[in-house]
């Protein structure tokens, strides 16, 4: 059988290889065509490289939704010194588990994406940095790297084209904000993994104070694809803004939960009915967050007509991140949730900028205090005006992500807040 | 806006409806300080680098998406700020309050209360009530080493404390540990910052009373204490200090901001001496000796009769002098040596073994030469002698048969036989010893402490300071005694101010020639370079 689970819907672009131990090798990847796109790139000037990204529309994806070709046309064209390229592969985000299932199972294919776009951005170095708790991963990544070295994809000269570009596996100690992508430059620099305050951007000032890019492995991954086939080819999946396949990492209250790879503007409806054979018997739909942890609720309603575009969870009332969907029914204890999402926001903020280090922590305790039946109605007020003073005030946006949830789950589910706050009421008049 | 009135380096914005003109790249928050409005902030601190973490200078500026960080926001020509604006007062009052859900506000018992950031910008812009209904969090105290102890409930996570150890300092015993809410500031190891010789300064920046000083712990109100700015009397550095005061006894020693000699910090060298200031075992009045027998006198019954000693004839004369005495003290005695017919002055000078810089501004430096004042000493043609522990050096002088004048030192090293054999000895000075005691003439001098003068730091630069003390007795000022006895020998007038006792002391010395207490103002001022005379 195949990965997991897989379905007639999908478009095995990433996922092909996935299941199949096989792929994990050099030869198992060359097999699937594997290193053709470094092999093209190097022939192709640097320019054409970023070009064809760029027409291709590949968008970020660890959830911002960047360009990525826009964002490697930022870094100087003219070297004055080193350009580094960092790899995003801190995967942290509460209900993302893409990343890990490319390295677990195709590492190359990440490689072979850090490896073109090193060459495009002229970056003579290659930083992967692995979420800590990823240790079987950790070493698949290890172990594709020095394949790598030893057939002349990387380091000195790389396929005979006078290109030197090494590349460091580097394995972070466990904190989420590590994943933020200078939190992750000062990390990879030995000091505490505290995001920098921005101007000066990483394509100006980057990893040890160099012109640096840093990008997802799932968009890393789709550059090989890219580089070979085109960006028309790449094209014909997902919508205009938002072109080309996605991984989506399904979890919560569905029947078969997973990664899914499917093309942008998939309906979200068929998702979760169709591709995940929809919810537990007798269970209706209670709110699916789209996008990860840091990303807005949506209701029923909501997800009746959402796309999975960029654009459509935006229109839906949300946002696709790094397109994590958690799924849940009507059994869910939503307050229960947001108070989970938010002590995990509250465990790992840096805590250098005050409305997070304090307002996570002051969140999560009035939610627990609702939740445990000792809320007031006032307390929903309080939560709103301090997810405010923690919204666009802080250097980085694990804020506004602790902040998102609790809004979007009062304004979307205040029925499910007042009935906790109103049996608490009654436990504590009786 | 007129092009004209602006240079290519300069930019003019318009804060709170205000023009200002600032050179290029001044901060908005730099800005706004120039037109005296504070804009409340924590992390950033004018001799560090600036994280803009603390999020409490944010104000609005328009075209922005969102406020920015005033601190490290740079002017640009017609920026529009507004730091008074609702988004803006809003947000401060929200930062605010976040720091108020964990901290103790215990201020009845903390050292801070009083001069503390957190008490002065919630009372001005705080929200009434606070809304927190939750349990604080609670670190409890530590001992950081050294002077200093650190009450973790109080910090607001500034990291000022981590930033002056790392970058200033250079000795990064300091770091926050942990993250989010959970982070504290700690030190690596047992010892803390013991030994650290400018980790003091962390207790000075602290805006709260996270970090506290034991010398000073519960010792005073801060409300209690007069400011009194002064030059520190502990090396030849010269760095600009105040004296914390209360009745009349100095509590603390604090830095004051001169960017050209200490910018904000000072050693803890320094720091923790000024005990000696509140000594209590005072020469509080003249004594005339007649015939081994002290007779207590007041000042116009011991200056007549020594003026009357003087006017019987003089034997040649040697005097003392002291580092730790003001360029006007010292010319007066230079001044009457002089009037007495001219003669030796040498002067005794603690020296460490080596100076103490501090790394990231080494300009400022503990200087080996323990004594404010040396530099001026030589300027007026003293000659220093004795060992590094500022003794010895006047075994002859012990015995000296002529007119023997000591200005200041203690003498602390010699016996009661001091002087005995001298034609005539005065003294004058604050503290009794047994060889001071015994002087013909005994003059109660102040302290630098209770005077106004100036010192001259070794790189030649006057400074002034200002009597923080009262003089007990009837201590005067050493260049008012010694000048007016050098008046009535010689005619001229009594100098009445130490300002005209330094017009004096520029007269006697071509280095002072050209200042003025007004051109040294509070910043100090550079000497001349000496002049070589032809022939000489
Ligand atoms: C708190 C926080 C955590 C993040 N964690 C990750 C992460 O684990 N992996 C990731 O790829 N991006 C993460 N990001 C996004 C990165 O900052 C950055 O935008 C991304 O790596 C850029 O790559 P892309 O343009 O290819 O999406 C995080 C952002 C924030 C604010
Ligand atoms: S927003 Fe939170 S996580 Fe981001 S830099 Fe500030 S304190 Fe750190
Ligand atoms: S101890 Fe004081 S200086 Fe240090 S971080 Fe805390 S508040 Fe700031
Ligand atoms: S460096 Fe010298 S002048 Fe400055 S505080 Fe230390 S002892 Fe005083
Ligand atoms: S002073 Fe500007 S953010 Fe702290």
């Amino acid at each position: 059988m195949a990965y997991p689970y897989t379905h007639e819907k999908e478009v095995r672009l990433l996922s092909r290889g996935w299941g199949d131990p096989a792929s994990r090798t050099l030869e198992g990847w060359k097999a699937l065509g594997g290193y053709e796109g470094l092999r093209k790139a190097v022939e192709m000037s640097r320019d054409e490289v970023i070009g064809v990204v760029k027409d291709a529309g590949l968008r970020g994806r660890g959830g911002a939704g960047f360009p990525a070709g826009v964002k490697w046309s930022f870094m100087p064209k003219e070297k004055k010194g080193p350009h580094y390229l960092c790899c995003n592969a801190d995967e942290s985000e509460p209900g993302t588990f893409k990343d890990r299932e490319i390295m677990r199972w195709t590492p190359h294919q990440m490689i072979e994406g850090c490896l073109i776009a090193a060459y495009a951005i002229q970056a003579e170095h290659v930083y992967i940095y692995c979420r800590g708790e990823f240790f079987e991963t950790n070493e698949i990544v290890g172990r594709a790297v020095e394949e790598a070295y030893e057939a002349g994809l990387a380091g000195k000269d790389i396929l005979g084209s006078g290109v030197d570009i090494d590349v460091t596996v580097h394995v972070g100690a466990g904190a989420y904000i590590c994943g933020e992508e200078t939190g992750l430059m000062n990390s990879l620099e030995g000091r505490r993994g505290l995001p920098r305050v921005k101007p000066p951007f990483p394509a100006a000032s980057g990893l040890f104070g160099k012109p640096t890019t840093i990008n997802n492995v799932e968009t890393l991954s789709a550059v090989p694809h890219i580089v070979v086939n085109g960006a028309e080819w790449y094209r014909q999946w997902g919508t205009e803004k938002s072109p080309g396949t996605k991984l989506f990492c399904v979890s919560g209250h569905v029947k078969r939960p997973g990664n899914y790879e499917l093309p942008l503007g998939f309906p979200l409806k068929e998702l979760i009915h169709g591709v995940c054979g929809g919810l537990r018997e007798g269970r209706k739909l209670k709110a699916v967050v789209p996008g990860g942890s840091s990303v807005p609720f949506l209701n029923a309603a909501e997800c009746e007509t959402c796309s999975l575009s960029y654009e459509g969870v935006v229109e839906a009332g949300s946002m696709l991140g790094c397109a994590s969907v958690m799924v849940m029914d009507d059994s869910t204890n939503i307050v229960k949730q947001v108070r989970r999402t938010v002590d995990f926001f509250s465990h790992e903020s840096c805590g250098q900028c005050t409305p997070c280090r304090e307002g996570t922590t002051w969140l999560a305790r009035i939610l627990k205090r609702i939740e445990t039946g000792r809320g007031t109605e006032e307390d929903l007020e309080t939560l709103l005006d301090l997810g405010d003073q923690m919204t666009g005030t802080t250097i980085c946006v694990l804020s506004d992500s602790a902040a998102a949830p609790v809004r979007s789950s009062i304004e979307k589910f205040r029925d499910d807040y007042l009935a906790l706050i109103r049996r608490g009421e009654k436990v504590g008049a009786a | 806006m007129a092009e004209n009135s602006q240079t290519p380096e300069s930019v003019t914005l318009t804060i709170d409806g205000r023009a200002v003109t600032v050179p290029k790249g001044t901060t908005i928050l730099q800005a706004a300080e120039a037109l005296g409005n504070r804009i409340p902030h924590y992390c950033y601190h004018p001799g560090l680098s600036a994280p803009a973490q603390c999020r409490l200078c944010l104000v609005e500026v328009e075209g922005a998406p969102k406020l920015q960080p005033s601190c490290i926001t740079e002017v640009q020509d017609g920026q529009v700020v507004l730091t008074e604006s609702e988004e803006a007062t809003r947000q401060r009052t929200g930062v605010l309050e976040f720091y108020l859900a964990n901290h103790p506000l215990d201020c009845p018992i903390c050292d801070q209360s009083g001069e503390c950031k957190l008490q002065d910008y919630v009372h001005a812009e705080g929200r009434k009530h606070g809304r927190s209904r939750e349990p604080k969090r609670v670190f409890g105290r530590d001992d950081f080493g050294g002077d200093i102890l650190f009450y973790g409930d109080r910090c607001v996570m500034c990291t000022r404390c981590v930033r002056f150890m790392n970058e200033m300092a250079q000795d990064p015993r300091l770091t926050v540990v942990e993250r989010g809410n959970r982070s504290i500031i700690d030190t690596f190891f047992e010892e803390g910052v013991e030994g650290s010789p400018y980790a003091g300064n962390i207790v000075d920046i602290c805006p709260v009373g996270a970090l506290v000083s034991k010398d000073f712990l519960h010792k005073a109100r801060a409300w209690d204490l007069d400011h009194k700015p002064t030059i520190c009397p502990n090396c030849s550095q010269g760095c600009n200090i105040d004296l914390h005061v209360r009745d009349n006894r100095v509590q603390r020693l604090k830095p004051r901001a001169n960017l050209e000699v200490n910018q904000y910090w000072m050693c803890d060298y320094g720091r923790h001496r000024y005990e000696w200031m509140n000594r209590d075992d005072r020469i509080e009045s003249p004594v005339v000796n007649r015939s081994g027998q002290p007779v207590p006198s007041d000042w116009s019954e011991a200056l007549e009769a020594l003026h009357g000693r003087l006017e019987e004839g003089v034997r040649p004369v040697k005097a003392v002098a002291s580092p730790f005495a003001s360029n006007e003290d010292l010319a007066a005695l230079r001044h009457l040596v002089d009037a007495l017919g001219g003669g030796e002055i040498v002067y005794r000078l603690p020296r460490a073994d080596r100076e103490i810089p501090l790394p990231g501004f080494p300009r400022l430096s503990r200087r080996r030469d323990l004594a404010p004042n040396g530099r001026g000493a030589e300027i007026l043609g003293m000659e220093r002698v004795g060992d590094d522990e500022g003794a010895g050096g006047l075994d002859e002088l012990a015995h000296y048969t002529g007119t023997l004048v000591v200005l200041g030192d203690e003498l602390a090293d010699l016996e009661a036989d001091f002087g005995q054999q001298a034609a005539l000895y005065i003294y004058v000075g604050s503290h009794p010893s047994p060889a001071a005691s015994q002087a013909d003439y005994l003059l109660p001098a102040t302290t630098f402490a209770e005077q106004e003068g100036t010192f001259t730091n070794h790189e030649g630069r006057v400074q002034r300071f200002w009597p923080g003390l009262q003089a007990p007795g009837l201590a005067r000022p050493a260049w008012l005694v010694l000048g007016a006895l050098a008046a009535r020998m010689e005619g001229g007038g009594v100098p009445t101010s130490a300002a005209e006792a330094f017009v004096q002391a520029a007269e006697l010395a071509p280095e002072f020639q050209g200042l003025t207490y007004e051109s040294i103002g509070t910043r100090g001022a550079i000497i001349n370079e000496p002049v070589a005379l032809p022939g000489a």
